[in-house]
């Protein structure tokens, strides 16, 4: 069987925070850039100028993209063949935050909820653990930020709401959002399962690049036609008014129960930040 | 005469004719060419000259401060009716920034989203704070406190925190150090570009600039 030392994860999680904080991706940035060309608003068309320009002076390592550095969610993949030797999974994963944060100089965002009193090193990351086939361990690294997590929602809808009702749900959802989780954002929608499987799904459907719809094409055609919609809102870059309000709409189903048609939007804001590896 | 506080010797109030149409008349909706300089404290007077959809270039000591910092600054004027940073005349920016690199002033430091300081903004308004930097609408009350004392409502953008870092001079922490990056700093800014979002006569950036894109699917 595979051995792999934890000290190894240490160290991968620990890069990944900082380069997650560093270098957008270049799905993203052309997504910006094709944004830029094709935004009707002049001040939206600024604003996109502006990020583009942010993820340049932010790739230099100097300032990270944003002073949200975020809430570190790791996903961790683990093959069923490897021996993880060397001590915790999770504390592994927990201290290469730690060192990420505190190296990479990163803002250290996590408080308690009552007390709000600051933890001080960003931890804890919350870690999602699969155990799937192989011997590789797969990391993704998410910082993710207060603000777009803030407008995200969960909600049962009843099954006679159907398709109408998770479009119109999504829709509304980003409608009252406005400005606030720094548009142009990315909408990730969780249908189905249940209340956490909903929004695991949300956030992970956040992970598949920039122009990737969902292999179901019915799928796909629904992105799209929830896409449009949003557009249509008007809120554009910033949300002083354009066209460009979401980059794209990725949704993930499930099977759910026969009384249940749980739907989960998780925004992420125009900052979408992740990071992989395998081991 | 200009006014001493506006730099350059450019008279905001005159530096571009007015135009009150609503933006729906202007076809690409909100223009991004018309720039006020302005220098911090701010007077009423500079507060009600600005309008909805101006770009302002920012310079002088602002103050960031986010949640807890809001809630305890409130909590201290209710209690004695002293504030640890000056409010008459200033400009508080949502912000937390992150930790700055050794020889860099500041780490990035982009806007947070205000909403959840509306809850602390009016009695802030009452005591004389003429501006706020953020992102995202206020509720009705702010902007009422707003009108009736005489403060601006300014966006910056969200998730451009590396960009703005380059207008920030210096940083330096004056209360409640304990809280990392939610402690009150004041900060000296230099052409800090932000945009009102909110004026003294009641207009809103974002329902204007918003309505000339809404459109039925």
């Amino acid at each position: 069987m595979r051995e792999l030392h934890t000290s190894v994860l240490v160290e991968t999680v620990r890069d990944l925070c900082i380069e997650a904080n560093y270098r957008l991706g270049e799905d993203v940035l052309g997504a910006f850039e094709r944004a830029a060309r094709e935004e009707p608003s002049e001040v939206g068309r600024a604003v996109l100028g502006e990020l583009i320009e942010n993820a340049r002076i932010a790739s230099q390592g100097v300032f990270p993209l944003c002073q949200d550095t975020g809430v570190a969610v790791v996903f961790v993949e683990v093959g069923q063949d490897v021996h993880l030797v060397g001590g915790d999974i999770n504390e592994a994963i927990q201290e290469g935050v730690r060192r990420g944060y505190q190296e990479g100089f990163l803002r250290k965002s996590i408080c308690h909820p009552f007390t709000r009193k600051n933890t001080g090193d960003n931890t804890p990351a919350v870690i999602h653990i699969e155990i799937v086939p192989g011997e590789r361990v797969r990391l993704v690294v998410v910082p993710k930020g207060g603000g777009s997590e803030n407008m995200s929602r969960v909600t049962m809808l009843t099954p006679s709401e159907g398709v109408e009702g998770v479009k119109r749900f999504v829709v509304e959802r980003m409608r009252e959002a406005g400005a606030n989780p720094c548009p142009p954002v990315i909408v990730g929608v969780g249908v189905g399962g249940t209340l956490e499987k909903a929004a695991l799904l949300a956030k992970k459907a956040l992970l598949r690049p920039l122009g990737t719809p969902n292999p179901d094409p019915e799928i796909a055609a629904l992105e799209e036609a929830i896409h449009q919609e949003i557009q249509c809102l008007g809120i554009g870059p910033a949300g002083y008014g354009g066209r460009t309000t979401a980059l794209a709409v990725h949704m993930e189903v499930f099977p759910c129960h026969i009384a249940s048609l749980p739907v989960a939007v998780n925004i992420n804001c125009h900052s979408a930040r992740h990071k992989e590896a395998v081991l | 005469m200009s006014d001493p506080r506006c730099r350059r010797g450019v008279d905001p109030g005159q530096e571009h004719p007015r135009d009150d149409r609503r933006p729906e008349a202007k076809e690409n909706g909100l223009s991004a060419k018309r720039v006020v300089a302005l220098s911090t404290p701010l007077t009423k007077e500079n507060v009600e000259m600005l309008h909805c959809g101006d770009r302002v270039a920012l310079s002088g000591v602002i103050y960031t401060a986010r949640d807890e910092a809001h809630r305890r600054i409130v909590a201290s004027l209710k209690k004695d009716g002293t504030s640890p940073i000056p409010l008459e005349g200033q400009v508080i920016y949502f912000a937390g920034p992150s930790p700055s690199r050794p020889g860099n002033p500041t780490g990035s430091i982009g806007p947070t989203t205000s909403y959840r300081m509306d809850a602390y903004s009016p009695v802030l308004n009452e005591h004389g704070l003429r501006g706020m930097i953020g992102k995202g609408g206020r509720d009705r009350r702010v902007r009422e406190a707003m009108r009736q004392y005489g403060c601006v409502y300014f966006g910056a953008t969200g998730g451009a925190g590396a960009f703005i870092a380059r207008s920030v001079r210096s940083v330096e922490v004056v209360a409640y150090e304990e809280l990392g990056p939610e402690a009150i700093r004041r900060l000296l800014v230099e052409d800090f570009f932000v945009v009102v979002i909110n004026d003294v006569h009641g207009r809103d950036l974002y329902e204007e600039g918003q309505s000339v894109f809404r459109k039925a699917p």
